[in-house]
C-alpha cells in the first residue's frame, strides 16, 4: 500500500497547494511541501532491509484489463535506489529552495510543478505496466516543461523548455512505439510478464526496432548525444530545479529505462554497441565541452551530460555478461553494472552539492560567470568547503567516493579487453584510452569550478552584491550531500549491500546469487593498472591547466555552425516560419472557407470509401409504410429548409432553423425515441435562445455578391453534401456486414441494474463516452468565457520580456 | 425601450418551478425512464434561461449566487472521481454498482452509483450552459 500511496501523495498534495498558499500567503508554501518528501523517503526506507533479503513489492489495480493496462506498482531493488535517490535528494532540494526563492515568486506554481514532477517519477520507477510507466513518463516531460519556463517572462527560460520537451517527447513516442512492439512480441504489457518470456521476445523479428526504439526514448532523456542539447538549455530553470532535475532525476530516468530493460534486450551485440558506445560518445563529448564554459551552470550541466554518458557506458559494457550467461568469468564484467549503480547515487550525491553549491554563488554573489568570479574561498568558506569536496568526487580523488566508482570505471573498460565476443578483439582498447581522455577532461573542469571561482584576487567591481557567505539554511541542504560524498567513500560495502546488491538481482535475474554479483569495495585495491590510470589523469590534468589558455583556441576548432546545437536551431525555425506560411494560407478568417473544407473532406471520403466498397445498396422491399403524417412533417421540413434559402433578415433564419429542430424532435416522438426528442427539444431551445441573445451583435445578412461561378461551385458542393447523407442514411437500412450489437444491450436490466437502455448505455456500458463528453463540453464552455471575458485589454503591458 | 412584460413574469414565476421539477424529476427517473443526467441538466439549465431573460441578471444571481463556472468544473470532478473511484475498491475504471435499499418514507428504493456519476453529468451540463448565456450576454 505504501508504493501506490507514495505515488499519489504528490499529486494529492499538489492539488492542495493552491488552497493553501491563498489561506497562508506569508508563510513559505515550502515548508508543507518538504513535508511530503521527506515522509515518503522514510516510508521508502522502512522497505530497505526487507528488500535487503530478496522481497519484492507488487500490488495491481485494473484500469483498462480488455488491453492489459492495469496500474501494477513494482517495488525491487532497482525501484528502490531510484526512489530513494527522488525522494531524498527531493526533500534536500525543497529545503533548500525554502531559503533559495523568496516568497514574491509565485511559489503555489513552483511547487505545484515540482510535486507534479516528483510524483510521476516516482510513478516511471514503480510501474510495472509499460502503458503506465509511459504515461508517468510524459508527465516528467510536461511537469519539467514547466519548471524549466517557471520564469517564463525570460525568452531564453521559454526556449530552453521547448527545446527539452520537443527532444524528450519526441523520444518519449518513439518509445511508446517500441513499448508497442513489445506487446506484439510478447502479449503483455507487464515488464515482469516480459521478464519470464524472454526467450519469446528475442526470436521475434521485432525485437531489434522495439530495442531501438526503446533506446531512443532512454537516450533523449538521460541528455545522450547527440541528444544532450536540451540539458545546457534547461539550465535557464531556477537553481533548486536543476539540481533536482538535472542531477538526480528526469535525466536519471532514461538511466532507469536502460537498467530495468536490460534483462530483456541485454546480451545482443547491438544493445551492447548502443549503450556502451553512445555513452562512450557522450562522456567524452560532455567533458570536454564542459572545460569551455564560462557560466558555471552551463559547466555543469555539460559534466552531467558527460556523467550520464559515463554511466550509460557502464550498463553497456555489463550487459556483456548476459550474453556470456552465469559463470565466473563473466561475473568480472557484472561488476559494470554494479559500477553503474554505484556511480549513480555518487553523482547524485556531488552534483547535487555542486548545483546548490553554484545555486548559492549565484544567489549571494549575483553572477555565474568564471571570468567575473575569483578569490571568493576567504569570504564564503563554508560554500567553498562545498565545492571542494564536491568537485574532487567528481574528479574522481580520494577521499571521495566518486574516487570509488570511478576506479570501477576504469577496471571495467580494462576488464573488457579480455572479451573476445561482439568484435570486441579490435576495438576493446577504445574504452580505455576514450575513458581516460574524459577522465582528464573531467579533472580539468573540476578544478576550474574550484580555482576560478574561489582562488585568485576578488574582482568586486566585476560582481553584482557584496560577497558574503550564504545563510545557514541554504547550507544544510549540499552539506548533508557532502557528507554523503565521504560516508559513502568511507563505508561503502553498506551501500553495497543494501542499496546496489538488490538492484543487481533486478538487472540480472537469471543468474543464482547475487551475492557474488557484488564485489567488495575497497578504497585501496593495490597498484594496478586503474590507480595508475588516476595518477595519470592528475599528472596530465594538472599540466593542461597550467597551459589552459594555451589550449582555449582548440576548442574553438569546432565550428559552432556544424553543432547539433544550430542545426536544432534551424529545422526549429524552418518549421515555424513554414507552419506560419501554411496557416496563413487556408486560416483565412472566412468561415465560409472553413466549411468549404470540411464538406470537401466528408465528401470526398465518404463517397471515395463508397466507390471501394459495396456499402451502398438500398432496398426499400423492407422498409415500413410511410404514414401521412410522416409526409406532412417531411414537407414542413423541405419547406423550412428552402424557405431558409431565401431568408432575407437574420430572425427569420433563426426561426426557420427552430422549425427543422423542433420537427426532427417530432419525428423521433414519432419513431418512439423518447430520449432523443427530449434531448432535441431541449438543445434546440438552448440555441434558439442563444441564437436570439447574440442576435443583436450580428451584422445584417448581406446579399452575396459572389461570381456566377463560385455560387454554382458552392451549390455542387452543397447538393453533394445533402446528396452523400441522404444516400447514407438510406444505405444504413441495410448494412448487416457485422452482426448487431443490440442484443447485448438489450439485457441492459440484469447488467446494469436500468429498464431505460439508452441511459445504461450512457451511464454504464459506455461511461468512458459520456465522461469524456462532459469533459469537452466543460472544456467548450470554458473555452467561450475566455475568449468572450478575458480579451487583452487595450494598453495592456507587453508580457514578451 | 421598456418592455411591458407583466404577464411574461408573472407566467414564469409558474412556469420556472414545473420546469425545475421536471428537471428534477428527469434526472432521477433516467435509469429506467426517459431522462438521465444529460437532459435534467439541461432542462435545468433551460429553466435558469428561463429566469434570466425574464428577470435581469443581478436578480436572478442574488436568488442563487453560485458561480456557475466553479458549478460545471465540481461536476466534472464529480463524473471524473466516480470513474477514478471505482479503482478503489478493486474493480477496473468506471465500474458502476447498484442495490436495493430499505429507506425511511421511501421504502424499498433502486439506488446506484450511477446516479452520481449522472449528477456530474447533470451539473456539468447546468453550469456550462449557464455559464455560456451569461458570457455572451454580459458582453459589451
Amino acid at each position: 500500500m505504501t508504493i501506490q500511496f507514495s505515488v499519489l501523495l504528490p499529486f494529492i498534495v499538489a492539488a492542495f497547494i493552491p488552497f493553501l498558499y491563498r489561506r497562508f500567503s506569508k508563510f513559505h508554501i515550502g515548508w508543507v511541501v518538504l513535508a511530503v518528501p521527506v515522509l515518503l523517503f522514510t516510508l521508502l526506507a522502512t522497505y530497505i532491509p526487507r528488500i535487503a533479503n530478496g522481497k519484492t513489492f507488487v500490488k495491481t489495480y485494473e484500469w483498462i484489463p480488455s488491453f492489459g493496462i492495469n496500474i501494477t506498482t513494482y517495488l525491487d531493488g532497482l525501484s528502490m535506489i531510484f526512489s530513494l535517490l527522488i525522494t531524498g535528494v527531493g526533500s534536500l532540494v525543497i529545503l533548500y529552495s525554502i531559503f533559495y526563492l523568496s516568497t514574491k515568486e509565485s511559489l503555489h506554481h513552483f511547487y505545484c510543478y515540482l510535486l507534479l514532477f516528483m510524483g510521476a517519477m516516482l510513478g516511471v520507477v514503480f510501474s510495472d505496466n509499460l502503458i503506465v510507466l509511459y504515461a508517468f513518463w510524459e508527465l516528467t516531460s510536461v511537469s519539467s516543461f514547466l519548471l524549466i519556463a517557471f520564469w517564463h517572462h525570460r525568452k531564453a527560460s521559454r526556449a530552453g523548455a521547448r527545446k527539452a520537451m520537443t527532444i524528450t517527447v519526441s523520444g518519449g513516442v518513439a518509445m511508446l512505439a517500441g513499448f508497442l512492439m513489445l506487446y506484439a512480441a510478447s502479449g503483455t504489457f507487464s515488464i515482469r510478464e516480459i521478464l519470464a518470456s524472454v526467450e519469446v521476445v528475442q526470436k521475434s523479428t521485432l525485437f531489434i526496432p522495439a530495442m531501438v526504439l526503446v533506446l531512443l526514448g532512454a537516450f533523449t532523456k538521460s541528455a545522450q548525444f547527440p541528444f544532450h542539447i536540451w540539458l545546457p538549455d534547461a539550465m535557464e530553470a531556477p537553481t533548486p530545479v536543476s539540481a533536482y532535475l538535472h542531477s538526480a532525476t528526469m535525466v536519471k530516468a532514461g538511466i532507469y529505462l536502460v537498467a530495468r530493460t536490460t534483462p530483456i534486450f541485454g546480451g545482443h551485440e547491438m544493445w551492447f554497441w548502443a549503450v556502451s558506445g553512445i555513452g562512450l560518445v557522450t562522456l567524452f563529448w560532455g567533458s570536454f565541452n564542459a572545460v569551455r564554459q564560462f557560466d558555471l551552470k552551463a559547466l555543469l550541466a555539460y559534466s552531467t551530460v558527460s556523467q550520464l554518458g559515463l554511466i550509460m557506458c557502464l550498463f553497456g559494457l555489463g550487459s556483456a555478461a548476459l550474453h556470456l550467461g552465469y559463470s565466473t568469468e563473466s561475473v568480472i564484467y557484472t561488476q559494470a553494472t554494479f559500477a553503474a549503480l554505484f556511480h549513480l547515487i555518487n553523482h547524485s550525491t556531488f552534483k547535487g552539492a555542486l548545483f546548490m553549491m553554484v545555486g548559492i554563488v549565484d544567489h549571494e554573489v549575483g553572477t555565474r560567470d568564471i571570468r567575473r568570479l575569483g578569490g571568493l574561498m576567504a569570504l564564503m568558506p563554508f560554500t567553498f568547503t562545498i565545492a571542494v569536496i564536491g568537485s574532487f568526487s567528481m574528479a574522481g580523488l580520494p577521499p571521495f567516493n566518486g574516487f570509488l566508482s570511478k576506479e570501477m570505471f576504469f577496471a571495467a573498460t580494462v576488464a573488457i579487453g579480455n572479451l573476445d565476443i561482439f568484435a570486441l578483439d579490435s576495438f576493446a582498447l577504445v574504452f580505455p584510452i576514450v575513458a581516460w581522455l574524459a577522465s582528464i577532461f573531467t579533472f580539468i573542469y573540476s578544478v576550474i569550478i574550484v580555482a576560478r571561482t574561489f582562488l585568485g584576487d576578488v574582482k568586486p567591481e566585476r560582481l553584482e552584491n557584496p560577497p558574503h557567505e550564504a545563510p545557514f539554511g541554504m547550507l544544510i541542504s549540499p552539506f548533508i550531500l557532502i557528507s554523503l560524498v565521504v560516508g559513502i567513500f568511507l563505508f561503502p560495502n553498506v551501500l553495497g549491500h543494501y542499496i546496489l546488491q538488490p538492484a543487481m538481482a533486478s538487472i540480472y535475474p537469471g543468474f543464482p546469487s547475487s551475492s557474488q554479483l557484488t564485489p567488495h569495495i575497497s578504497a585501496w585495491h593495490g597498484i594496478n593498472t586503474e590507480l595508475l590510470m588516476t595518477l595519470g589523469v592528475v599528472v596530465v590534468g594538472v599540466i593542461l591547466y597550467k597551459t589552459l589558455k594555451k589550449w582555449r583556441p582548440l576548442y574553438q576548432l569546432f565550428p559552432q555552425r556544424y553543432s547539433f546545437n544550430a542545426y536544432y536551431e534551424r529545422i526549429i525555425g524552418f518549421s515555424e516560419k513554414f507552419s506560419g506560411t501554411l496557416t496563413r494560407r487556408y486560416m483565412n478568417g472566412n468561415i465560409t472557407y472553413y466549411f468549404i473544407y470540411i464538406f470537401l473532406f466528408f465528401v470526398a471520403i465518404v463517397v471515395g470509401y463508397s466507390f471501394m466498397t459495396d456499402v451502398f445498396t438500398w432496398d426499400p422491399s423492407n422498409d415500413a409504410s410511410v404514414a401521412s403524417y410522416e409526409l406532412i412533417l417531411v414537407f414542413v421540413m423541405i419547406f423550412a429548409a428552402v424557405a431558409l434559402l431565401f431568408a432575407k433578415a437574420r430572425i427569420t433564419a433563426v426561426l426557420l432553423n427552430g422549425v427543422l429542430g423542433y420537427s426532427v424532435a417530432f419525428f423521433f416522438v414519432i419513431f418512439r425515441a423518447p430520449d432523443l426528442a427530449l434531448t432535441q427539444l431541449v438543445v434546440e431551445s438552448v440555441t434558439t435562445a442563444l441564437f436570439l441573445l447574440s442576435f443583436k451583435f450580428l451584422p445584417d445578412l448581406r446579399p452575396e455578391r459572389a461570381s456566377k461561378m463560385i455560387r454554382l461551385i458552392k451549390a455542387t458542393i452543397s447538393i453533394s453534401v445533402g446528396a452523400t447523407v441522404t444516400v447514407v442514411g438510406l444505405a444504413v437500412l441495410n448494412y448487416d456486414k457485422f452482426k448487431p450489437i443490440s442484443a447485448y444491450f438489450e439485457d441492459s436490466y440484469n447488467l446494469a441494474g436500468g429498464k431505460n437502455i439508452v441511459n445504461t448505455i450512457l451511464g454504464d456500458f459506455r461511461a468512458f463516452d459520456t465522461m469524456l463528453e462532459v469533459v469537452v463540453l466543460f472544456i467548450a464552455g470554458l473555452g467561450v468565457y475566455t475568449l468572450i471575458k478575458l480579451k487583452a485589454k487595450k494598453g495592456d503591458a507587453d508580457v514578451e520580456n | 425601450m421598456k418592455i411591458n412584460d407583466v404577464i411574461l413574469r408573472t407566467v414564469v414565476k409558474a412556469v420556472v418551478f414545473i420546469v425545475f421539477t421536471l428537471g428534477i424529476y428527469l434526472f432521477f427517473a433516467g435509469h429506467n425512464a426517459p431522462g438521465g443526467g444529460f437532459i435534467g441538466g439541461l432542462v435545468l439549465g433551460s429553466g435558469i434561461v428561463l429566469l434570466y431573460l425574464t428577470y435581469d441578471i443581478e436578480t436572478v444571481h442574488r436568488g442563487m449566487p453560485f458561480d456557475f463556472k466553479k458549478v460545471a468544473a465540481f461536476g466534472v470532478l464529480l463524473a471524473t472521481g466516480t470513474a477514478v473511484g471505482s479503482l478503489f475498491f478493486d474493480a477496473p475504471f468506471l465500474t458502476q454498482t447498484a442495490g436495493y435499499f430499505h429507506l425511511p418514507i421511501l421504502g424499498k428504493t433502486h439506488l446506484s452509483s450511477v446516479t452520481i456519476f449522472e449528477a456530474g453529468v447533470a451539473l456539468t451540463v447546468v453550469g456550462t450552459v449557464v455559464t455560456i448565456i451569461l458570457s455572451i450576454s454580459e458582453d459589451e
